[in-house]
């Protein structure tokens, strides 16, 4: 399985997802912003947590607008599968690969501790390797992940099962405490939580590996 | 040609800067606000000497950057 990592002036969680995707036994490449193309045969391309650009304008505003990007929505217009996490859920819903908004915490206060969330659907490649309704433990590390969307495109994300993760308790004034949704082909996740700094043990918690598992147990290919 | 576009967070969409702001008001002993909503404002400048196909272009800046359409609207002023 072949995973590319894009990386934006700003990214900080690239690294990391990196390893995550390795531990998971990917082959991975590191994209700059400016490239226009993805490397040849990439199966999923990973957008990482972090502040792109200085999240002037809007978080992930600036970035869903760079040449990368471009290529980022050829290849999920292809069927490609995806994975945005904090920021890079940001840039996928500044893109229109997944629908709705990211605003302020309700609290306005910077969130970074563990959260409780629980796995809403394992019908996905991202969450198969969990049990539907399990309760895992991810870090959250950001100001602006309250999930708003319209109603029209909340009943959709609830009838076609597209909610993949909810937290356990209200943090930062989401709707219906929404922390992770899919793409209608089920192939493009974004999510708040990191599940890559949760991806080892002696390094913050094992819950978030079994993502990265479940992408090897689907065996994905683009 | 200058050209100022408001921008604001939609009717409806919950503003938690605004109401923070409301807060902070009322704090000072500022009664009776009854809500504030928080925006920006972005000046630009334009090489353009045509004003209305310079709205138009605005516009479109507009709907491929500076507003999120999905929670944001928003107005172009020519100065």
């Amino acid at each position: 399985m072949k995973a590319a990592v894009l990386v934006f002036p700003g990214s900080n969680c690239d690294r990391d997802l990196a390893v995550a995707f390795r531990n998971a036994g990917c082959d991975v490449k590191m994209v700059w912003h400016k490239d226009t193309s993805l490397p040849d045969g990439v199966d999923i391309v990973g957008i990482p947590g972090g502040f792109s650009f200085g999240d002037y304008l809007r978080c992930g505003a600036i970035a869903a607008r760079s040449p990368i990007v471009a290529a980022l929505k050829s290849h999920v217009e292809r069927g490609g599968h995806a994975l945005g996490i904090c920021n890079g859920f940001q840039v996928l819903v500044e893109t229109g690969l997944l629908p709705g908004a990211l605003i302020r915490n309700a609290g306005l206060k910077f969130i970074c501790k563990p959260v409780g969330l629980s796995v809403e659907t394992t019908s996905s490649d991202f969450t198969n390797a969990y049990s539907k309704g399990q309760t895992v433990t991810y870090p959250v590390a950001h100001h602006d992940g309250n999930y708003i969307a319209t109603p029209d495109t909340l009943a959709a994300l609830n009838d076609e099962d597209r909610v993949a993760f909810r937290y356990l308790d209200d943090i930062n004034g989401s709707v219906e405490n929404i922390a992770g949704i899919l793409s209608e082909n089920r192939r493009v996740l974004g999510l708040m939580p990191h599940p890559e700094r949760a991806a080892d043990p002696a390094l913050g918690g094992k819950d978030g590996a079994d993502l990265f598992r479940s992408l090897a147990i689907a065996a994905i290919t683009a | 040609m200058k050209a100022r576009v408001h921008i604001m967070l939609k009717n409806g969409v919950l503003d938690p800067q605004g109401e923070a702001i409301r807060h902070a008001l009322g704090t000072l002993g500022f009664d009776g606000v009854e809500g504030v909503r928080q925006g920006k404002v972005i000046e630009i400048e334009l090489a353009a000497s045509d004003a209305a196909a310079a709205k138009e272009d605005v516009a479109r800046m507009c709907e491929a950057l500076l507003a999120n359409t999905v929670i944001e609207s928003y107005t172009v002023e020519m100065l």
